[in-house]
């Protein structure tokens, strides 16, 4: 039983770990589209608009760093629970906000 | 669409979920939670896309660069909805022992990103500019 045992404390497919990296890189590519904002905001003379979009799209972005953050935490375990459906939601709504904050700096 | 806003009161009920078929083995989960995050990423590429568009090619007319820019912030939108609602029926599907949904979004994607990159190199080419 002892061998059973260890190959479930740790999946051999790393399964956890790269659903891990899977968050990680989600992350990364929302600190693209937060440099870019904060990019076209200067850029545009700054603009009090321009600014709290930006403003908005750095909050956004550190909203999904939370989330990421709290799922990260959850898949430590040996077998971690599914994705609770309110958190995929939340992570959605968040890169829907970002398209509504770019559309607000691109107009 | 009548099952997307059903599953949209999904994304909120997390018990609705729990309450339906079996647990899956977590392996399977995470996996449906990668493929949900590949999209995601899809969806925030676009998004950049949509940004980078309106910084990079500041020379283009104000119609052009804006239409384009709209264009894939919308389709980044899209991408997004329909991540969680894929996630969600792949969740079910697999709780019930079903098999998984099949879509036609990926190449309807596949079509849209193509059209898009074809309007751009036509209009940076052409020199629609100004």
């Amino acid at each position: 039983m002892t061998p059973r045992r260890a190959a479930a404390a740790r999946d051999p497919g790393l399964q956890p770990e790269r659903t891990r990296l899977a968050w990680r890189r989600t992350t990364l590519t929302g600190a693209v589209i937060a440099v870019l904002a904060m990019k076209s905001a200067l850029h545009g003379g700054a603009p009090a608009s321009g600014i709290v979009a930006a403003a908005l799209c750095a909050a956004l972005w550190l909203g999904l760093l939370g989330l990421a953050h709290r799922r990260i935490g959850a898949l430590a375990s040996p077998r971690p629970a599914a994705l609770a459906p309110r958190v995929a939601a939340t992570a959605v709504l968040c890169t829907v906000a970002l398209a509504v904050c770019g559309a607000a700096l691109v107009v | 669409m009548i099952e997307f806003v059903r599953n949209v009161r999904l994304w909120f009920a997390p018990e609705e979920i729990r309450e339906e078929g079996g647990t899956p083995d977590y392996r399977f989960s995470l996996a449906n939670e990668r493929t949900f995050l590949a999209w995601l990423r899809t969806a925030l590429a676009l998004i950049g896309g949509g940004f980078a568009v309106d910084q990079f090619l500041p020379d283009l007319r104000w119609g052009w660069r804006v239409g384009l820019a709209l264009a894939l912030l919308g389709a980044g939108v899209l991408c997004a909805f329909r991540a969680v609602n894929h996630w969600v029926r792949c969740e079910r599907a697999m709780r019930r022992g079903e098999d998984l949904p099949v879509s036609r979004f990926p190449a309807a994607l596949g079509v849209v990103v193509a059209v898009v990159a074809i309007a751009m190199v036509a209009v940076v080419l052409l020199g629609w500019e100004g």
